[in-house]
């Protein structure tokens, strides 16, 4: 019996498999292809406290072995979310965790208020609920808020601090690449009482279009993601992982087995798949049994053996 | 996995890809194309040309690294398709208008076929493509290259009027209906968009369209929207 499974904070992932904010919307359209309570774990597209119309223009633009995106947060707000997405999330057998972004702190504040309350009215009448939140402190994508509060630690540990004081709930917080210090940065929401850390968001990047003369983005600049930042990532989790003893949520370009497993060796508990949700809509299914024939074939029996041994 | 039955080059950079394989489809629907593996990152939306017995067909313009890998595909080869996806043209009754510009045309021959007694307006910039297979399904066929073809187009002589093309023949369509709405006709306009897609199925918000009601999705909600729900804003 291979063991693929994993903890943090008290939340069961049945394996290391989650896949990533913004990729995967509320795993609805997912579920239409394949069954997605197979995976580990769900981080639902990002939420703000009120809803985001996103950025006007080209939201998309392809790059060698990786993908410029400016979506810039587009989403119905976290009580449409709360409303009409978790009823779904309740039939699902898989970690739900809900991606929380903010334009200012009381936003971020409010948005886990209300992310709490609704977690505590659901468990007192015996109903699924949220199981984690993850602080994004780290969209590129986003004019106010977003990656200003993931670059500098004291901006960022401001917020940490905040959403910590307004939720008990398990907590993540996503870093950014972009980060001054990355690993500095995830020994502070260790030491704000942060459950876990995730690593990397998009890395800012840019394109122009040279025959307009311009960036192809209205924003100038855009994250990127895919294969392409994989070296980056992991280099990150490692050096992360050394420095902090809550776990690490590594991701950042992963298509095989192989990667996941590079990222477990690095030193992540769990794993986030984002862009290849896009290169394959049934990313989740093929990555599960790829796992489990990799480990089956490297005399893996459990993921643990192979933690962090890099 | 689907199997390639024919790609005919039809002209400059127009390609006719006939496939075996696939789950058949509606008017407008589109599938997502991959024949390659990890690069390009991204797989290409096309649109059904018509479902055929055993698949289906598309009709597509060369613009880029991965239209350019499906121009080079030969019989026998094998691609992914994941569809039919997206919200298509209705079924209509009445008297239809299918207006096609470029590669636009595309979705359109599937409708010709479903709604057979359809005026067909057939645009092109420089040459055109496909004319002599719409022929047989119109009622009356239109062919302009180097104009305007929405110029032939007596918007209040139809009950519906379904339009694919470049962006600016969209608006330009959308404005053609504001003005005749007011002669007090109503035809009721669909316009299919194009727009960059990274997942196809409604997850990733790279599609959002501009409506009077919010953001909506061009591959879930659309690529088919009703004239006056879109708001253009360039």
């Amino acid at each position: 019996m291979i063991k693929t499974s994993a903890t943090i904070a008290g939340v069961h992932f049945k394996n290391p498999i989650v896949m990533a904010s913004g990729t995967f919307g509320f795993g609805r359209e997912y579920g239409k292809l394949y069954d997605v309570s197979l995976l580990g774990g769900i981080s639902g597209k990002g939420l703000t406290l009120h809803a985001k119309a996103g950025n006007p223009g080209v939201r998309v633009y392809e790059t060698a072995s990786g993908m410029l995106n400016s979506v810039g947060l587009e989403n119905p707000g976290v009580e449409a979310f709360l409303a009409k997405e978790l009823p779904y999330w309740e039939t699902l057998d898989t970690a739900r965790i809900v991606n929380l972004g903010g334009n200012t702190l009381p936003d971020y504040v409010l948005g886990a208020e209300l992310i709490q309350r609704d977690a505590d009215a659901r468990l007192l009448t015996g109903k699924k609920a949220v199981d984690m939140i993850e602080l994004n402190i780290s969209c590129p994508n986003v004019k106010e808020g977003g990656i200003a509060f993931g670059v500098k630690t004291p901006a960022a540990r401001d917020v940490v601090r905040a959403v910590r004081a307004a939720t008990s709930l398990p907590l993540a917080v996503k870093l950014s690449p972009n980060a001054e210090d990355i690993a500095e940065m995830a020994e502070m929401c260790e030491a704000e009482g942060a459950d876990a850390v995730s690593l990397i968001n998009t890395i800012s990047g840019m394109k122009i279009d040279v025959r307009r003369r311009r960036s192809v983005f209205n924003n100038l600049y855009a994250g990127l993601s895919g294969p392409a930042i994989k070296p980056v990532a992991l280099r990150m989790v490692h050096q992360v992982a050394r420095r902090v003893t809550i776990p690490v949520i590594g991701m950042g370009g992963i298509t095989t087995a192989t990667d996941i497993i590079e990222f477990i060796m690095a030193g992540a508990t769990v794993i986030q798949v984002g862009t290849y949700n896009f290169m394959n809509l049934r990313a989740g299914s093929t990555l599960t049994e790829e796992l489990q024939q990799f480990m089956a074939e490297e005399n893996i029996s459990s993921l643990d053996e192979i933690r962090g041994i890099v | 996995m689907a199997t390639v039955i024919s790609n005919e080059r039809l002209g400059d950079g127009v390609y006719h890809l006939v496939v075996e394989g696939g789950n058949g489809g509606a008017m407008g629907q589109f599938y997502m194309l991959r024949a390659w593996g990890a690069y390009p990152l991204l797989s290409r939306p096309l649109s059904i040309h018509q479902v055929n017995d055993n698949g289906v067909d598309f009709l597509y313009h060369v613009v880029g690294e991965g239209t350019e890998i499906l121009a080079g595909l030969n019989p026998g080869d094998s691609l992914e398709l994941e569809g039919p996806f997206g919200t298509g043209f209705p079924k209509v009754e009445g008297k239809v208008a299918l207006v096609g510009g470029g590669i636009g045309i595309a979705p359109l021959y599937y409708c010709a076929q479903e709604l057979p007694d359809s005026d067909i307006y057939l645009g092109f910039s420089r040459e055109s493509f496909r004319t002599d297979a719409f022929r047989p399904l119109a009622a009356e066929l239109t062919v302009d290259v180097g104009g305007l073809i929405l110029d032939s187009v007596d918007f209040a002589a139809y009950d519906h009027i379904f339009v694919c093309g470049p962006h600016p023949m969209l608006k330009a369509a959308q404005l053609k209906r504001i003005a005749v709405e007011t002669s007090g006709k109503r035809p009721n306009v669909y316009l299919s968009l194009e727009n960059r897609m990274a997942c196809g199925i409604g997850a990733c918000l790279v599609c959002s369209v501009s409506c009077k009601d919010g953001q909506r999705k061009a591959c879930a909600d659309g690529p088919v929207f009703l004239a006056e729900e879109v708001l253009f804003h360039d």
